[in-house]
């Protein structure tokens, strides 16, 4: 017994400090300890504030976020797939889904009219991408000071902290303290590596009014949108957890009848 | 494979086959009838596992492949086009990136469990020779399949690893050229990458046969490393060893499937997921963790070239352990100062790897001043990294082969028998 609580405790050592050693790596300062319903094993974005907070975080998105940074690799339908700020059972196909269809009619598109071959804009589809609000990185760096606003997509999976990073990033502005000098076009926030940032203070209390009622403050908007873009890097994490739910009660079950196979197979055999 | 097949065939066609060819008696002779010895312990049941996890990371990869784009301007969107839009993607990439990590848990486990009970010693040498060979292929291709998602950590990495060849003299710099096709990596180096990473796991399942095949020579070593003597101390493969073998990797897989499903960035690098920029350096390149340990190695010497040298070392090492070991004992349970060297050798892999994962010049224990040792401070992760690195090759070159001259091991039981029935009557 003794044997095997020591094979136990190695291999549990084994996997912590491989589990740890990445993120060791991190030499930033730590970011704002905060979190969210739908994270942990049994949280989950479909539930509906979860929801609400995700159509808050869009909305926060769409009208401060998406005027510099792009989000090239979400689609319109995404925002209608289950978990998703706008999914409704009703609509199992998101492509039907009228609000879905709204928000992307809403964008203008880049197209090529078949007929004459010329570039032309059209409202969105569902199937759309988000489009980016440059025409490309040289245009966004131009326009940003020579900083190119990262693409959000994948944000929230892409930074050491993830959804805790971009919250303590939008929370993190304060005057810089004595001894560091800002050029023009730059900011002082404590949770950017190096404390200098180009990005100007994205948000301010009240910057959105939202459509639920709830007050906006500043800690507010910055969870809602870093929810957002949580969900927005990994849209599939409902449909993960569910599943892995239930692949470990079928292997925690199939390990009892092993054991007891194994059991009674060696039930006359000494070692 | 060796001895006397008791393989009957039953039927009219296997009595057929059997008489053009014995495949049958092949399987029946090494995965039914061999004999194991019964006191195998669950560190033995790795094995198994490692195969488990070869077949998951070949059947997974195959359908990444299928959906995969290789190309400096498309791989990225691809893995993020498997991630969102391909029907459970998410789930094939996560298996197959967290299986990475689960195949180094389980082949770690499985080397020190050979290293601790003496599995490598005569007549074992060609068999631990053939493990080696898999470990340095396996690690070929895990770094090879960690560049496909051409993430900055990818592209990054790949400079790092592939820039190591070009500090030897004279022709380094013409090998790393040849390498990457070009004066950089680029997509030559990321198309050439795929190519040999679809390839070697192919190998490796070729090498894993002829690993089984050495094995079934010369038979399991266990857990008293004594040779099995008489039939009391063996009993047939199917269904003990099956049995437990079963029950241990249903237990691997739980744990394989909290990473899956609940913890899949815990393994990785959050860089990882920002698209490789050949412009842009990260502030902080560290390879995956199962190579940490070799890069503390690389980091802990100061001159590039014996940096090299000895990483490429420290594995040389594990290929050179059979002539190193003069003890005649197998088993380190009989041999108690063997046995501390040991999990202090195993503790040093460990600390190596959070020296690798650190930068060398970052302190120790935060907030301790320290004093100026040689070229960095004492409380200095690159000093933590020379310490384990000179323990490192203390343990292989010296301790193994001085301990098993001056050592007096512990009584050696007469058979594998003989503990076990003493064990059987000591519980009642």
């Amino acid at each position: 017994m003794l044997r095997k609580i020591t094979l136990l405790a190695a291999t549990l050592g084994l996997l912590l400090g491989a589990a740890a050693a990445p993120a060791l790596a991190n030499t930033a300062e730590e970011p704002a300890n905060v979190h969210w319903d739908f994270e942990g094993p049994f949280g989950r974005y479909g539930k509906a504030e979860n929801q609400a907070q995700l159509q808050r975080g869009y909305k926060v998105y769409r009208e401060v976020c998406s005027s510099c940074h792009s989000m090239k690799l979400v689609s319109f339908r995404n925002l209608g797939d289950p978990g998703g700020p706008f999914w409704n059972p009703k609509y199992k196909n998101p492509n039907d889904n009228p609000v879905v269809k709204a928000i992307a009619a809403d964008y203008q598109v880049d197209d090529i009219d078949t007929d004459t071959g010329d570039t032309t804009k059209r409202p969105g589809i569902p199937a759309d991408r988000f489009p980016s609000p440059f025409a490309n990185d040289y245009a966004a760096k131009a326009s940003n000071g020579g900083a190119n606003p990262p693409d959000m997509s994948l944000l929230a999976r892409a930074r050491e902290g993830q959804g805790r990073y971009i919250f303590s990033i939008l929370m993190g502005y304060e005057n810089p303290p004595a001894g560091v000098t800002l050029n023009p076009g730059q900011h002082y926030n404590k949770y950017m590596a190096g404390g200098v940032i180009a990005m100007p203070p994205p948000l301010k209390a009240g910057q959105v009014t939202y459509d639920d009622g709830t007050p906006s403050s500043l800690e507010q908007e910055a969870m809602d949108v870093s929810a957002f873009l949580m969900w927005a890097a990994d849209p599939h994490a409902d449909d993960r957890k569910n599943t892995g739910i239930a692949v470990l009660i079928y292997l925690l079950l199939f390990s009892g009848l092993l054991y007891l196979a194994y059991r009674q197979v060696w039930k006359n055999e000494s070692h | 494979m060796s001895g006397h097949s008791t393989y009957e065939p039953k039927n009219a066609f296997s009595k057929w086959l059997d008489a053009r060819l014995p495949v049958t008696r092949l399987v029946w002779d090494s995965f039914v009838d061999y004999p194991t010895p019964r006191n195998l312990n669950y560190w033995w049941t790795f094995g198994g596992i490692l195969t488990l996890c070869l077949g998951i990371q070949i059947l997974t990869g195959i359908v990444l492949a299928m959906h995969y784009q290789v190309g400096g301007a498309t791989a990225f969107n691809s893995v993020e086009h498997i991630m969102r839009d391909v029907r459970h993607g998410w789930l094939i990439r996560n298996i197959h990136a967290t299986g990475a990590s689960m195949f180094f848990i389980a082949v770690y486990i499985h080397m020190l469990r050979g290293l601790y009970y003496g599995s490598f010693k005569p007549p074992r040498e060609v068999l631990w020779l053939l493990g080696c060979l898999i470990y340095g292929i396996m690690m070929a291709t895990a770094f090879m399949g960690y560049v496909l998602p051409w993430g900055q950590m990818s592209f990054w990495g790949a400079k790092v690893i592939t820039n190591l060849l070009g500090v030897f003299p004279g022709v380094g710099q013409s090998i790393t050229t040849w390498l990457w096709g070009g004066y950089g990596v680029d997509d030559p180096t990321l198309n050439r990458f795929f190519s040999l990473h679809y390839l070697l796991p192919f190998v490796i399942a070729g090498v894993v046969v002829l690993h089984i095949w050495a094995l079934h020579v010369v038979g399991q070593n266990n857990p008293t490393g004594v040779d099995p003597k008489s039939k009391a101390d063996t009993l047939p493969f199917t269904p003990y060893a099956t049995a437990k073998d079963a029950f241990a990797m249903s237990l691997f897989l739980i744990v394989f499937a909290v990473f899956v499903f609940f913890l899949p960035d815990a393994m990785g690098h959050a860089d990882n997921n920002i698209p490789a920029n050949p412009l842009q350096t990260p502030p902080h390149i560290v390879p995956e963790w199962y190579f940490l340990p070799f890069y503390a190695i690389l980091r802990a010497i100061p001159d590039k070239l014996m940096g090299a040298l000895a990483m490429f070392g420290a594995i040389g090492c594990l290929f050179a352990l059979p002539w190193l070991d003069t003890s005649k004992v197998r088993s380190m349970r009989y041999r108690p100062t063997a046995k501390i060297c040991f999990v202090i050798f195993m503790v040093v892999c460990i600390i190596l790897g959070f020296c690798g994962a650190n930068k060398p010049d970052d302190q120790v224990i935060p907030g301790l001043a320290g004093f100026m040792l040689l070229d960095a401070n004492a409380n200095s992760w690159v000093w933590l990294s020379r310490i384990g690195t000179f323990y490192y090759f203390l343990y292989f070159l010296v301790i193994t082969p001085m301990l098993g001259l001056t050592e007096t091991p512990l009584p050696v039981p007469e058979t594998i028998a003989s503990p076990v029935v003493a064990n059987a009557e000591k519980k009642g």
